[in-house]
This record gives structure tokens, sequence and C-alpha cells, in this order.
């Protein structure tokens, strides 16, 4: 079996809308479990579970919780980020329609560890109907004394508020979400100062994605060490894979770490339609490498991810068949990178928009030696200077082309170049 | 529903700004602002207009320009243009009568891009107002058109 539901493990069985459901299956159990235990061997589990954080950067999880335990100013935060704004990402979105309480479980997991009495879930707008299905779960919960005062008889309370974003991919950037949850437009800050010493209003809080936090009860569950068993060493557990693209059947399959991405992509997504090839994989979504076929035998891990120096750990596989025009899909993608910078540093604002500028010059057969440098040097350029994750990635994809697809870009340039002579022969 | 409604609804605090505007433009059937309305909501929070329009100005789903009482939001990223296999581009472009940007004249449709709707398992996707409608084809999309015509009719 190639499949592993710890954190799916009711997607389909449950009605979301049910609180009484999702107790009938074991839930709020790890809660109440950890409700009685010492706050320090909770932390021990966490750390002992070595996971890292679901989002895509794959920081380690036990670290952050520490780091807000030990600020001993109140008010501090907990903050889920649903943003899910990565095209190809859709696996939030399962857990936020399929197991809402999950995410409320870990949260409040995550905050009695913390001492943290407020909690903010941030779901990226075009999400309504997760929205009313996460409110509704906040709604039940707080009738069951699962969130407010005195949650189930203890001196713990804590409450949380669901608040949507409104068409910005960059908000799912920890500040940049700070900022949108604060009003204001999404633009980040410069860190350090890290969110968990200056965060929500200056205040202490903790940010973490919604799988991370729905891998929390899992962990108190079943004890980190036994957790630390699944998976690989340096990345531990499962992971939620969403496969997109031009495979059968595209969908969110949830897999140990070490697996093969050949492997998801034919045992559980499918492969690709009878006759086609897939020509590459994006990883990650549209931050994260472009790798050839041959290259799909590299298993799932947050080392492997970190070869490509992006945050590619969010768990995409944007599959590629044999009938699409590599450049149309380079501009695609780095029109979307154009459209979603925020603007506040030049490199992305201005680079990003050259990027652009270069690739269409290969999608209309008219690119020289030098482009291929140009685009070289300003991705770059980009990746070492932007001030945030969105234009450090952005030409992540253009930079692992370069490296992979070296002779298909050299071939256009040739066929450029023939393509001018006939130009020329034509006048 | 006026504005005034609205905003009773939320506390004076300034955090509340993008909640009130998601719920007004909502409500509005031309789904944008208006200057005096961005005034009374900066009013309201007390803070200044021009925070208020940096917001507005700042995320996608915010219009200062009048739409249409139904918005169509054509999903352009990747893993959708992978699976778009009757150009939903051009055939929502003929069916509506309209090139993106643009509305209808009776007022009742609005083309616009949107980025991935987080919903690349049911390529390709749009967003009609509140709704994504998923895994299109060219009967799908006219039936989506079909019934928000239909309910105006009713
Ligand atoms: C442009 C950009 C977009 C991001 N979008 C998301 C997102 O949608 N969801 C998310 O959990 N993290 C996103 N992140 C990562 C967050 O900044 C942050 O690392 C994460 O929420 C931490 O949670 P984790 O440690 O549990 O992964 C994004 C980062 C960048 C730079
Ligand atoms: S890298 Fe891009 S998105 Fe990030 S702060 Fe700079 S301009 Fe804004
Ligand atoms: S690319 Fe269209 S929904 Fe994700």
């Amino acid at each position: 079996m190639l499949e592993m539901k710890l954190v799916s493990k009711r997607f389909g069985l449950i009605d979301p809308y049910s609180i009484d459901d999702f107790i009938a299956n074991k839930g709020y159990q790890a809660l109440k479990k950890a409700l009685k235990a010492d706050k320090l061997d909770l932390l021990d589990e966490i750390e002992n579970s070595k996971l890292r954080g679901r989002g895509g950067a794959g920081f380690p999880v036990a670290i952050k919780i520490m780091a807000l335990a030990k600020e001993i100013s109140q008010p501090k935060y907990v903050i889920c980020n649903a943003d899910e704004g990565e095209p190809g990402n859709f696996k939030d979105r399962y857990i936020l329609e399929k197991d809402p309480h999950s995410i409320i479980e870990g949260m409040l997991i995550a905050a009695y560890m913390t001492n943290a009495k407020t909690g903010y879930i941030y779901i990226r707008g075009e999400y309504s109907l997760q929205i009313d299905i996460m409110k509704n779960a906040i709604k039940q919960a707080r009738e069951k004394n699962y969130l407010g005062e005195a949650i189930l008889g203890t001196d713990f309370s804590f409450d949380l508020e669901v608040r949507s974003g409104a068409g910005s991919y960059v908000c799912g950037e920890e500040f940049a979400l700070l900022e949108s949850l604060e009003g204001k437009a999404g633009r980040t800050r410069v860190k350090p100062p890290f969110p968990t010493s200056r965060g929500l209003f200056n205040k202490p809080t903790l940010i973490n994605n919604v799988e991370t936090f729905a891998t929390l009860p899992v962990i108190i569950d079943i004890g980190g060490k036994e957790y630390a068993k699944i998976g690989t060493a340096s990345s531990t557990g499962t992971k939620l894979i969403s496969i997109s693209g031009n495979v059968l059947k595209k969908g969110v399959y949830e897999v140990p770490f070490g697996i093969s991405m050949r492997k998801i992509i034919n045992e559980l997504g499918g492969g690709v339609e009878n006759g086609r090839k897939i020509r590459m994989v994006q990883l990650g979504g549209e931050c994260g490498p472009i790798i050839p076929e041959y290259m799909l035998d590299m298993v799932i891990d947050f080392e492997r991810f970190e070869e490509f120096e992006s945050k590619t750990g969010a768990g995409a596989l944007i599959v590629i068949d044999d009938r699409f025009d590599f450049f149309e899909i380079l501009k695609r993608i780095s029109e979307f990178f154009t459209h979603e910078s925020c603007g506040k540093c030049i490199p992305c604002r201005e680079g990003n928009y050259h990027l652009l500028k270069i690739i269409d010059r290969f999608v209309n057969y008219c690119a020289t030696e030098k482009d291929m440098n140009l685009l070289e040097n300003t991705a770059m350029v980009l990746h070492h200077t932007s001030l945030c994750g969105l234009g450090q990635s952005a030409p992540t994809a253009i930079i692992s082309a370069l490296h992979y697809f070296r002779g298909t870009f050299q071939k256009r340039i040739e066929a450029s170049l023939s393509q001018e002579d006939r130009i020329y022969a034509k006048n | 529903m006026i504005l005034a409604e609205v905003l009773k609804r939320f506390p004076k605090k300034k955090e509340y700004l993008i909640e009130i505007l998601l719920e007004y433009q909502k409500q509005k059937e031309t789904h944008h602002f208006e200057e005096h309305e961005l005034k009374e909501i900066a009013n309201y929070l007390n803070i200044p207009e021009s925070r208020v329009c940096s917001v507005v100005g700042f995320y996608t789903f915010f219009s200062t320009e009048p739409r249409g009482k139904y918005i169509f939001q054509i999903c352009r990223d990747l893993p959708c243009q992978l699976n778009d296999n009757f150009d939903l581009l051009s055939s929502i472009q003929m069916i509506l009568g309209i090139k993106v940007g643009e509305t209808t004249q009776d007022g009742l449709f609005t083309l616009e891009y949107t980025s991935c709707l987080g919903h690349c398992d049911k390529s390709p996707a749009i967003r009609v107002n509140d709704k994504i409608h998923g895994s299109l084809s060219l009967n799908k999309l006219k039936a989506i058109v079909a019934e928000c015509k239909e309910k105006e009719n009713a």
C-alpha cells in the first residue's frame, strides 16, 4: 500500500458539518489527552516527532512552538495559514472541507502548549465553501466547549475566528498574511524579528500551515517517537500530495515521505493518458523547479527538495505531458509571478516583468544567445536579492529549466535564427 | 443593502476593514465601490481614506468600476491550462459576447481572469461570484450561463 492515511483518515467518512461525526471517529481525543499532560512533555513529543512545516519551507515545528511558549507577555496568537494560493496546491482545501475539526484540534493543542488565548484561521477568499464549513465547525466546537472559556472544565481558554483573504497570492507569505489580518495591504515586513517574537499586532505569534496543525493530534495520539519512525530520517511522517495536470486521477493522496514521484504519479495519479508521455513535472507548484521525466525516481523528501533552493515542500506535482510547448509553459508561470508581485521591492517588481519579456521572445522564435544569458542573470538576481519568498522563488522554474533543458533553449535560438533568415529572405 | 447597515455589524476596529469591504461588495449588485462609500468606511473606522484606497487597490477581489451581477473569473494557471481541451477562454468570450475585463450591456455579466482557484483537481475551473465550477466542458459552461439567465427571468 502506497497510501498511509493519518491526517486524511477521516476524509469522506464523516460529515464535515457534524461535530458528532468527528467525535465518534476519535475526534478531540488527542486534545483530551494533551489537556491531562504536562506541557513540557507535550513539547518533547513534538520535538521527538521531528515534524517539519507543511506549508512549503519545511521549518521544524517544535522550534517555533518552543519559541512562542517561552514568550511570557500576553496576548499571544496562534494562526493557521489557509491561504493556499500556490497553483497546483489544493491539499489544505481537502482538510478544510473534509475534516475541519482536525485543524481546530491541532490549533488547540498548539495554543495549550504555548498559553495562547486567541487564534485565527486565514482562509483564501476563493474558498467560500470551505470558509462556511470552518465557521460552522467553530460554532459547534464552541457550543460543546471545545473552544471558549475553561475548555472541558480545565483552566485553559482559547477562541478562534475565521478571516477571509481577498484574492492575493502573496498573502500566504507569513508576514504579508499578518499585515492582511491587521486589515492592510498584504506587503511583507523585513525579518527578523520573526513572528514568534513580533507577529500579529507586534505580539508573539505562531503561524503554521493547515496540514501542520492537522498533524499535531496524530503525533499526540501515537507519540512523537512512533511518528518519527514513519518516512525518512530527514523527513518524518506522511505528506499530503496534490497531483494535477495531465494525470488521469488528479487529487490528493497521503503518503509517507521517501516514496518516489514516479510511483505516486503512476500508481496513485493513474499516470498519463494512453499514448502520451510525461515530458516534465513541476514540483511544489509554480514556485518550484521543473524536472525532466528521468528524474522522477527521486523520492519525496525535504532534503532532496532543498537542493532546489525553493519552497518546494508543500507537496504538489504538476504533471506535464508531451503536447505542450515548453516556452508557453514558462511564460504562463512568469505571468503568474508578474501579476502577483506586491511591488514592494525592485528586483521582484521589475525582474519578473523582464523575465516575462525575455521568455516571450523564446515563445515567438526571436530569441538569441544573449537572451539566454540575460534570462539566467536576471533570474539569479531575483533569486538572491528579493525581499520575500515570492521573488526569491519566482525564477526557480526558469533556473531549473535552464539547467535540465538547456538543449531546448539552444534549439529555440537556432530556430529563431533561421526564422530571422526567412524574414530577411522575404524582404 | 445600504452601507450603514453592513457597518453596524462590525466593530469599529481597523482590522475589520477587509471583512467590511468583502461583505459590502458582495451585497452590492454592481460589485464595486464608489468614492463616497470608501469615505464612509474610512470615517467609520477612523482611518485615512488613503488607507482604504490602498487596500481596495491591492486585493484583486475589490473594484472601483461597476461590474456585472455575475462575475465570471477564468483561471489561467498552468494546471487548468493543461486540462483545457476546448479553449475555455475563447468559448466563454463567445458565449457572453465580451472580452476579459468587459461587462455586458445589460449589466449581467463581467469577465475576468483569476489566479489558481485551488481546484486544480477539477481543472479547468472557473469562479462565478461565490461558487467554483470545475471539470468544465463546453456544455457545462453553457449550462452555467443559461442558469444565470434563467434566474434573471424568473
Ligand atoms: C509567496 C509565498 C506564499 C506562501 N503561501 C503559503 C500558503 O498559502 N500556505 C502556507 O501554509 N504557507 C505559505 N507560505 C509559507 C509561509 O510563509 C510560512 O512559511 C508557513 O505558513 C509556515 O507554516 P509551516 O511551517 O507549517 O509550513 C508562503 C510563502 C511565500 C513566500
Ligand atoms: S519579493 Fe515580490 S512579493 Fe516579496 S516583497 Fe518583494 S515585491 Fe513584494
Ligand atoms: S490552476 Fe486553475 S484551479 Fe488551480
